[in-house]
Order: C-alpha cells, then sequence, then structure tokens
C-alpha cells in the first residue's frame, strides 16, 4: 500500500494542514509520498522531507502550478494516481477544490471530511452539520480522501525521505488567478492556534467587535473568529467564519463572544477542548455545549476579562 | 447563453436531525425538506444574470426521488424558465449526479453551470468539482462575486487566507458561496406561474448512467455529546476555572 498526500504550501513552507493530513496517512499503515507541486517550491518539498513517516517527496516545479489552479494540478495527480492505493488531501478550501476533481478524472467516489480512519477501506466522516456520524466503505481501487485536519495530529521533524523530481502535467489554460487579497495579521492562524476568539452579531458592528476582542486576543495570544452572522453583517471578513461551511476549529479553548450557537456555528467548533461563552441570553443554544458559561452584558465583561487574563 | 442549475433536495436547515436508533442513518420520515440553500443562492444567481440581459434561459436540473419536482417548482418561482427532474430512488453519490448532470449538459448544452458548493445534508462538497472534470472544463468554485463578459467569467472566490480573482474562460463550473447573494422569496404569483412551467421527467438509464453507489453506509451514529458544563457568576471565577480547573490559559 503506497500513499499519496497532496501537500498545501506557499512554495517556501508546508502549511498545518499538510502536517496533519501526513498524520492521517500514518494511520493507514502504508509508505507515504507527499507530492509538492508549485513554482519554485523546491523548499517547501525541503520541508516535507523532513516530516516524520515520509517515504518519498515528488516535486513537481512548473510556473503553471503557481496560480493554484485546481484543472492543472488535478491533472497531474490524475496522471500520478495510478500507482496508489489512496490520495489524500486535507479539507481546506485548497484540498476541497482539486480533489474531487481529481477522484472524478479518476472514475472514483471521493470521502470527503474524514475524521476517521478505521481500515483501509472503511472511514468515519460527519454528515449534517456533525450531527451524525457516518462510517462508510469504499469499494473502489484508489480511494481518494480529504482529511479533516483537526481530528488527527501532526508528525514530528525527523524523517529523512528521498525527492524524485515529477514531470509537469500539460497546462490547460482554463482559469487564471488575476489578484489575492489575503487577510493580514500578525495572530496565530485560525485553523493552527491553541486559543480562538470568537465573536458574533452580540457585538453589534465592526468596531465594536474590534474594540471588545482584539486587546483579548492579543492578551491570550489568541486567533480571532466569528460567526456566519457577524461575517455577513460585514464585521470581519470572509476567512474569520468558523463553522459548518467555514472553518472547522478544535483548539485547546474557544472563547465564543455574543454568538447564540446555530447548529451550523457549533458544527464549526464543538470539538473545541474548552469552551466559554459570554452571551446576555441564559437562553442561547451556545450555553449548552460550553464548559463555562457567562450569562453577562459582553462589553462589561470582555474589558474585564482582558485585564483579569 | 444558457445556464444549468442543479439543485438538490434536503432536509430543511432548521429541522433538528435525528439519527435512527438502529444506526441505519438519519430519520427523514415527516420531516420538512427544501431545497438546499447554497442551491438557492445558485437559482438567484442565474436569474440575476438572465435579468441583466447576460443569459437566455435559466434550466433547473435536480436528481433524486420524484418529490425532488418540489424543489424545481421553487426554482421556477424564483424565475428558473424550466425544470428537468432525474428521477431515482437510488441513493445518488455525488459522483453519480456529477455523470448525470455530464449527460444533461450534453443534452442541454449550456455555456455556464451554477451549483451550490455543498448540500447540507452529506457536506460532500464535490460534485460541482466533479462535473467539471467530466466535462474538461473549467471551474470556479466557492464564489462570492460573478460577472461574465465576452465569453469569460471572472469569479471572486472565498479561500482559506481571504479573498481571491479569476479568470475563468467559459464554459465552465461555479460553486456558490454563502455571499454571492441574498436569495429573493418566491412571490405568490410566481409560485404560481411556476405551475405552468415546463418540467421534464428522465430516468439515468436513459442518459446512459451507471448510478451505482461506490460507497456503502455500514452506519450512522450520534456523535459523542459534551458533558454539561457550568455558569460562573463573574469574570473572577471565570478566570479562576480557566487557570486552575482547565488550566487552559
Amino acid at each position: 500500500m503506497t500513499i499519496l498526500v497532496i501537500a498545501e504550501h506557499d512554495n517556501q513552507t508546508l502549511k498545518a494542514a499538510t502536517l496533519s493530513t501526513i498524520g492521517a496517512a500514518r494511520a493507514l499503515e502504508g509508505d507515504i509520498h507527499v507530492l509538492v507541486a508549485g513554482s519554485d517550491c523546491s523548499s517547501a518539498a525541503n520541508a516535507a522531507v523532513q516530516v516524520e513517516g515520509v517515504a518519498r517527496v515528488l516535486l513537481c516545479d512548473a510556473a503553471h502550478y503557481a496560480g493554484g489552479s485546481a484543472e492543472n494540478l488535478a491533472e497531474l495527480v490524475k496522471r500520478l494516481a495510478g500507482r496508489y492505493s489512496h490520495v489524500l488531501a486535507p479539507a481546506t478550501a485548497e484540498g476541497k477544490n482539486v480533489l474531487p476533481r481529481v477522484a472524478a478524472l479518476c472514475d472514483a467516489a471521493q470521502v470527503s471530511d474524514v475524521v476517521g480512519i478505521e481500515s483501509a477501506d472503511i472511514f468515519v466522516r460527519p454528515i449534517y452539520a456533525g450531527n451524525a456520524l457516518a462510517t462508510v466503505k469504499s469499494t473502489d481501487p484508489i480511494k481518494f480522501l480529504t482529511i479533516r485536519t483537526t481530528a488527527f495530529a501532526a508528525p514530528g521533524l525527523g524523517g529523512s525521505a528521498t525527492v524524485e523530481t515529477v514531470a509537469a502535467g500539460p497546462d490547460l489554460g482554463l482559469t487564471q488567478r488575476v489578484r489575492r487579497e489575503l487577510t493580514q495579521s500578525a495572530r496565530p492562524e485560525l485553523g493552527a492556534a491553541k486559543i480562538i476568539v470568537s465573536g458574533g452579531r452580540g457585538l453589534g458592528c465592526g468596531e465594536n467587535y474590534r474594540a471588545m476582542l482584539e486587546p483579548l486576543a492579543d492578551k491570550l495570544g489568541a486567533a480571532l473568529g466569528a460567526s456566519r452572522a457577524a461575517v455577513d453583517a460585514g464585521f470581519v471578513p470572509n476567512d474569520y467564519q468558523v463553522g459548518q461551511t467555514g472553518k472547522i476549529v478544535a483548539p485547546q479553548l474557544y472563547i465564543a463572544v455574543g454568538i447564540s450557537g446555530a447548529i451550523q456555528h457549533l458544527a464549526g467548533m464543538k470539538d473545541s477542548k474548552v469552551i466559554v461563552a459570554i452571551n446576555k441570553d441564559p437562553e442561547a443554544p451556545i450555553l449548552q455545549v460550553a464548559d463555562y458559561g457567562l450569562v453577562a452584558d459582553l462589553f462589561e465583561v470582555v474589558p474585564a476579562l482582558t485585564v483579569a487574563a | 447563453m444558457k445556464v444549468l442549475v442543479p439543485i438538490k433536495r434536503v432536509l430543511d436547515y432548521n429541522v433538528k436531525v435525528r439519527v435512527r436508533a438502529d444506526g441505519s442513518g438519519v430519520d427523514l420520515a415527516n420531516v420538512k425538506m427544501g431545497m438546499n440553500p447554497f442551491d438557492e443562492i445558485a437559482v438567484e444567481e442565474a436569474v440575476r444574470l438572465k435579468e441583466a440581459g447576460m443569459v437566455s434561459e435559466v434550466v433547473a436540473v435536480s436528481c433524486g426521488v420524484t418529490a425532488s419536482a418540489e424543489v424545481l417548482r421553487t426554482a421556477m418561482a424564483i424565475g428558473a424558465d424550466r425544470g428537468i427532474l432525474v428521477q431515482s430512488d437510488v441513493d445518488l453519490q455525488p459522483l453519480a449526479v456529477a455523470k448525470l448532470l455530464k449527460a444533461v449538459c450534453d443534452r442541454e448544452d449550456p455555456a455556464l453551470v451554477i451549483c451550490g458548493k455543498q448540500a447540507i445534508d452529506d457536506d460532500a462538497n464535490q460534485t460541482g468539482q466533479m462535473l467539471a472534470a467530466l466535462l474538461d472544463w473549467s471551474q470556479a468554485t466557492f464564489a462570492s462575486k460573478v460577472s461574465i463578459t465576452n465569453g469569460q467569467a471572472t469569479v471572486v472566490r472565498e479561500v482559506d487566507g481571504g479573498l481571491e480573482t479569476l479568470e475563468v474562460r467559459l464554459p465552465a463550473v461555479i460553486t456558490t458561496d454563502l455571499r454571492l447573494n441574498e436569495p429573493r422569496y418566491a412571490t405568490l404569483p410566481n409560485i404560481m406561474k411556476a405551475k405552468k412551467k415546463p418540467l421534464d421527467t428522465l430516468e439515468p438509464a436513459v442518459l446512459g448512467v451507471d448510478v451505482t453507489p461506490r460507497l456503502s453506509t455500514l452506519k450512522v451514529v450520534e456523535p459523542p455529546k459534551r458533558s454539561g458544563g457550568i455558569l460562573v457568576s463573574d469574570v473572577a471565577q471565570l478566570i479562576e476555572k480557566l487557570k486552575t480547573e482547565a488550566k487552559v490559559i
């Protein structure tokens, strides 16, 4: 059994999601190969070499892999897939974009958002916004899996994989990335943060969101998140959204401020180790999943919490 | 230019999900069903393109049980011109749906397919990407803004770090994210009008598609419940609990 992991990287370093995906691959007990496809991406390949458990790194360096084109990358992975029993990608925006395309090109199903690996062909995944867990068995010769990164631990360093250069596939020229507007922040990445301070509609506006939550996040060294309501209302950018269709997080501590706790939001954070909810409504559903609930006016208690933390 | 909009009938997003005690699945008997919310956004976007004069016809397609005709009527009440039901009682998985949709595209020859990025029942997030692969078309997933000019779409996508803009050659498959638009409410006159719009029914065999499931579900269970927490009385007690009991700060 040989497993291919499609690495997510910025040409320099591997994204944390890639490490968790390699962690999932290790649960399959086979040789693990990691594909690093990009442009001037040898640094990222060298980073993959050092990950514990990786046997081989496939390096594919070409200009037309710079823009994250799902069409070009899928074509490349399709050509490689025949050598593998499993092809894995993280269940991130990038992984979700490309892997179903590869699976369809190989006439195979995909198992999305895998949270458990029971055997080489039996996997556990959440459905209905995490309100149910399905155990599914795949009958395809190649298994395509996207991995929920919060469910698998990242392996350490100390690996010494070999590097194999693979020839680039064609540039299909179907899509062109013309602009990126990435949120600049000195705070930790949402998906990798140990503490997350998250805000909802209860904050009232973007100014309040920043005035209340940024000092608390900075004090705790936390990432900032938000409910869909706060993003829809324009308090914060889309990449802050935690939930069924946003980011799935599982930090050590999740502090939900002014978030009522719709099931779609709970789906994205209920695996956090400790949940704190601050809400003035004693009936808010978030209080039912919180380890510590504080029924109070957030505008009074959040500044006090920032001082005391 | 013709636009095809695939839509799915799912459990209403407000309904509490009940897992069957025998582990065979989720109980869908006598519960409210409706159009997948992301697909509603897709229909709305297609109809807006038509209203802007960019699109000549909007065709809604649903693959599933006979009752899926209801969501096709909803799509037509929003403004789709006609509907196609690909009727099947089989558990249609994303790859099978993508193959059915490809067969429909081969017949209908649309320049654009707009579909929801995921269905809120199986949360698979696969069908649009798979369809684009089978058609050898461009894809632009998780769209929060779409504009069309001269045989090309410009799509702003929601990605993990923020936003990115793609120029996409048509024909293409676009999948919708939440903030692409706010779907309108279907008005009563439009609901009445929708009843008279054409709705064709096809079967997978007619389209030459094998829809046999590739994944078998062995069991469905409820996720582990979080044990109930406590209410703290003030900030001081909260800090004390986080430091000494939970030891997370």
